[in-house]
């Protein structure tokens, strides 16, 4: 870990990995739900950039639930 | 109020169910049984003379004084070590008795010194008024014979003098410092007319084992335990009943006055957290609120480079509303927001959440709770469904075993800690879950029966393996399992595999399989097992999750819902439970409910008159962040030094540094004004008027002791700030406010002052199902109604060891001090700590070249300070340990920017540290490592390094 990592990126990392037990899907959906109910919004919409982007070193289940992020913001 | 003195029965409470009548002088009187005679003549409104019993200690039977006569038995027995029995007949007054009394108080007076006129204790000392109440007229023994009375003095402890001379001898000191507090620092040494109060071995007040806590001087009939105020002020005359500031036990005080002057604060015996104990801070460490580094007059800059300007009430408040609205209209209605402190009332909190929701239009409100507690809150909530411990602190009374994880009682939170060591002195039975050895550990009569000393951020695969201890070897309580909670299978399934096994985390957690295995039988097993816990669990990147296994643990062992049981935080700072409930959180409004919940919102929207955002704001961290990328640029600080408390002060900095505004609202010039362009003049605690709410949910008032210094109530300048940016806020007093948050709050809809000055203090929640309050949670059905189980995996933390930075560095409180100092640092208690320091390990220090009080560097790759070592048994090989209570070592210049998963409380447990002698000519000091090398930076003259 280092500090020039985007907070944002580091924090949803972390989500994943404590969401590691779970299926992958599943993991997903948690994710965004935690992220949808404790983030700002600008800290989301940062995120979704990072995966639009594609940021190194994203864990593949923040790239599913950014997904659904950018579905939820759409609606 | 006049002067305010409890009712002394003489001798302790027996409660229970079956009682004895006795006559007393001819009146009648019941009680229940065990009761003493005294107390029973107490409880008839006889005062029977006493000088050794007071209603807070076990009788002890040696003044002779309390002698009674009992028909139908010989002689004169001490009434408080006699219990009452069914149809006793006593006689407190007679002939016989009387000559009694007097000669035993001749005795007294003949070795004390008659100097009652001129004595700090004149019309407040026992032995002056049992000499009134046994008719002494006469002392016939003069003071030719050998006696006490040159006896010097012993003034060495800051706050209490020690003056032999006036002592008789009764042990009420030193059964206080046994009985109460539980520190057994003080003896009878010697034997008859040798025998004198001794410290430790004969050792200075200052110098010994003695903690300060006050309950000596509480417990001395006379003057010879008397606080220094009192001799340097006088008798105080009046009495106001309030709450203490310091820790989140939240004891309750009589703050004594003369005049308007406060002379000392008297823990009161109907405090329902404290009944009547105290520590070394709530009882002396007051000073610091008529401090003269108190700021009383606003101040504003353009700059934080220009010097400040003192300006009138209307001008600061106009430059902020004028600037935090400027910042809006450049930059959007989400580039300010605000941080509301622990430390201030839960009226104070409410408006400062009001104030960002309705007038800054936005949800960018956090508490400084974010860095300690707030895995507390997501963690309970998720499992139980309330974010507040189970149970009220008199619990601990009824346990069989106390599980203590991560928290170190006897130092922050010593009021709570002397209760439960009563407790374990009593039988039960103590696992300690730490790295550090904690006094609790082995301390007098207490002794651990398991210390699991794990290494540091490895909470979760313990507890995990507790679970798969209790889930294979069939000790789960099935009925209640079954009874109240769901997802109990997953989770049992998922700790029962081999990788949570005792033997397999073993490696992991450096804690031996078979010691884990027999604690996890002993909190299994026993008929009440209870869980406390403090920041050793939350302030870790597992946080919440180890909260939600100590909450599995205790579901899965039926260990809910009744007293001696529980999960139960022990909050850091007088009101971090207040704060949370207060809607200081950017997610929630009042009791923990989401501002995304429509039907919540309207209630708001409609009571405030204004719409409000459903999405949730910025936290602490999430504000620095986005202050350094530009898009949060004004922030108003209340009460809180989030540049001495905050994790990774280098980015701390760099944020305030970032924004245009930063207005700080506190009683001094701490170290997050340097960065700020307004400083508001707080109220300390005995100027506030409100409430605070401690760790046990307890709401207790907090009254005004004198009038605020600044001229204003800091909910007075909110709702000003407030008005001034357009949204009208206004109240006529504090009371008003309590009102709006019970209307608006279902678990404070029957809590007002009204109600608090008839119950004295309530735990929420309180309306009109509980109308008494709850002092136990979950007792038929939890709050979300099943207590949920959740499958707690263990993730290590990121911030490891590497070879650059081989130890692991944990911070904490100590015993003298709190929080960041700004208030302990301002009062006497600097004689027990008038610095930070580092405790170590022989071996690393010795790896290292380092001798006990060697100045070292301790480095992080985020930054690097200065401080004494100190070689000490209590750290584990690997693990070092400060405190943070001085700015000039700035400690968390150190720590990093790891925190909790799931709420962002910082990982202040976990820092990979390197330490090593400093340079001879170095001096204190802390320095923050530039961001772009601070991956890569050394840790400075370090054995094995340079």
């Amino acid at each position: 870990m280092t500090a020039l990592v985007p907070s944002e990126q580091r924090m949803a990392n972390q989500i994943a990995a404590n969401l590691a037990h779970v299926p992958a899907g599943q993991a997903a959906e948690m994710l965004a739900g935690h992220i949808e109910r404790f983030w700002d919004p600008r800290m989301r919409a940062r995120l979704v950039e990072l995966v639009d982007a594609e940021a190194d070193d994203l864990h593949p289940v923040v790239v599913m639930g950014a997904g659904m992020l950018r579905k939820s913001r759409k609606k | 109020m006049t002067l305010l003195k409890e009712p002394d029965f003489g001798t302790p409470e027996r409660p229970g169910e079956t009682t004895v009548s006795v006559e007393v002088d001819g009146l009648s009187v019941t009680v229940p049984e065990g009761t003493s005679v005294m107390r029973a003549a107490a409880v008839a409104g006889i005062d029977v003379p006493k000088l050794c019993a007071t209603d807070s200690l076990e009788p002890f039977g040696s003044c002779r004084l309390c002698l009674v006569e009992i028909d139908g038995r010989r002689g004169t027995p001490a009434s408080c070590t006699t219990p009452c029995s069914e149809g006793m007949v006593v006689r407190t007054q007679t002939p016989k008795l009387e000559k009694l009394r007097q000669g035993v108080m001749e005795l007294y007076i003949s070795d004390h010194p008659l100097d009652c006129l001129t004595c700090s204790a004149n019309g407040d000392c026992e032995l002056q008024d049992m000499a009134g109440a046994v008719g002494l007229r006469q002392v016939r023994y003069g003071y030719e014979g050998e006696n006490h009375l040159d006896a010097e003095p012993d003034t060495s402890n800051p706050y209490f003098d020690f003056s032999p001379s006036k002592c008789i001898a009764c042990s009420r000191c030193v059964r206080a410092c046994g009985e109460i507090q539980g520190t057994f620092a003080l003896t009878i040494e010697g034997r008859g007319f040798g025998s004198k109060v001794a410290a430790s071995a004969g050792e200075s007040f200052l110098d010994s084992e003695c903690v300060s806590c006050g309950a000596c001087v509480q417990a001395c009939p006379t003057a010879t335990l008397q606080e220094k105020s009192v001799v340097e002020l006088g008798m105080p005359s009046r009495s106001v009943i309030t709450t203490c500031a310091y820790c989140g036990v939240g004891c309750s005080f009589k703050a004594e006055l003369r005049g308007d002057e406060l002379v000392r604060m008297v823990p009161y015996k109907d405090g329902g957290a404290n009944e009547g104990h105290s520590c070394v801070k709530g009882r002396f460490a007051f000073g610091y609120a008529t401090h003269p580094d108190r700021r009383l007059k606003p101040m504003v800059r353009e700059k934080i480079t220009d010097p400040w300007r003192e300006v009138e009430w209307e001008e600061a408040i106009q430059t902020v509303a004028t600037r935090m609205r400027a910042i809006q209209d450049t930059h959007g209605p989400a580039s300010i927001g605000a941080i509301s402190s622990s430390r201030c009332t839960n009226e104070e909190v409410y408006v400062v959440q009001k104030m960002v929701r309705a007038a800054f239009g936005n949800n960018n409100v956090d508490t400084c709770a974010r860095v300690c507690h707030s895995p507390t809150g997501y963690g309970l909530k998720q499992t139980f469904g309330e974010s507040a411990g189970t149970q009220d602190f008199r619990s601990v009374a009824e346990a069989d075993v106390i599980m203590v994880i991560g928290a170190n009682p006897t130092d922050a939170h010593p009021v709570f800690a002397s209760r439960m060591k009563r407790r374990l002195r009593e039988g039960a039975e103590l696992i300690v879950v730490d790295p550090r050895r904690i006094d609790l550990v082995r301390s007098p009569h207490i002794e651990a029966a398991h210390h699991l000393q794990l290494k540091p951020s490895t909470n979760v695969a313990v507890i995990n393996s507790i679970a798969h201890v209790v889930v294979t070897e069939g000790l789960v309580d099935r009925g209640f399992v079954a009874d109240r909670c769901e997802g109990f299978e997953e989770w049992a399934d998922f700790v029962a595999r081999p990788e949570n096994s005792p033997e397999a985390t073993e490696p992991v957690t450096g804690v031996p399989a078979d010691e884990l295995r027999s604690a996890a039988r002993l909190y299994a097993a026993a008929p009440n097992a209870a869980i406390y816990y403090g920041l050793g669990v939350t302030e870790h990147s597992q946080g919440s999750t180890m909260v939600m296994g100590m909450a599995n643990l205790a579901m899965a062992c039926g260990n809910i819902g009744r007293e001696g049981v529980g999960v139960n935080p022990l909050r850091g700072q007088n009101n971090v439970q207040g704060s949370c409930d207060m809607g200081s959180f950017p997610h929630e409004f009042t009791a923990y409910r989401h501002v995304s919940d429509d039907a919540v919102r309207a209630v708001f929207e409609e009571l405030w008159g204004r719409e409000l955002l459903a999405e949730p704001g910025l936290r602490i961290p999430n504000m620095f962040d986005a202050a350094i990328d530009g898009s949060f640029r004004g922030l108003f600080v209340h009460g809180e030094d989030i540049a001495q408390s905050d994790p990774n002060l280098r980015h701390v900095s760099a944020a305030l540094e970032a924004m245009d505004l930063v207005v700080v609202q506190d009683l001094f010039l701490n170290e997050t004004a340097k960065f700020a362009h307004v400083f508001l003049p707080g109220a300390s605690f005995l100027e506030k008027d409100g409430t605070f709410t401690n760790a046990e949910r307890r709401v207790n008032r907090v009254r005004s002791v004198m009038k605020p210094k600044s001229g204003k109530h800091e909910w007075q300048i909110v709702c000003e700030i407030a008005t001034a940016m357009g949204y009208p806020m206004s109240y006529d007093d504090p009371g008003q406010i309590l009102d709006e948050i019970a209307q608006v709050t279902p678990t404070f809809q029957g809590i007002s002052f009204k109600r608090l000055d008839e119950l004295g203090s309530v735990q929420w929640p309180c309306n009109v199902e509980a109308p008494q309050g709850t002092p136990t949670m979950h007792v038929d059905e939890f709050t979300r109604g099943k207590g949920r189980f959740v499958v707690t995996a263990y993730v290590p933390t990121d911030e490891r060891t590497t070879s650059r930075f081989p130890l692991v560095l944990t911070t904490g409180r100590i015993l003298s001090q709190y929080n960041v100092g700004a208030q302990t640092r301002r009062t006497g208690n600097v004689a027990w700590h008038a610095e930070d320091v580092l405790e170590l390990h022989a071996l690393d220090a010795e790896n290292r070249g380092i001798t006990d009080g060697d100045l070292v560097t301790l480095a992080s790759r985020v930054g690097r300070t200065t401080l004494r070592a100190k070689i000490s048994d209590r750290m584990p090989p690997g693990v070092v340990y400060t405190t943070f209570h001085h700015p000039v070592t700035g400690a968390n210049v150190v720590t990093t920017e790891s925190s909790d998963w799931a709420t962002n409380c910082p990982e202040y447990k976990v820092t990979a540290v390197q330490v090593g002698l400093a340079h001879p000519l170095e001096r204190h000091a802390s320095e923050a490592v530039p961001e772009a090398v601070s991956a890569t930076v050394g840790a400075g003259r370090v054995a094995g390094v340079d």
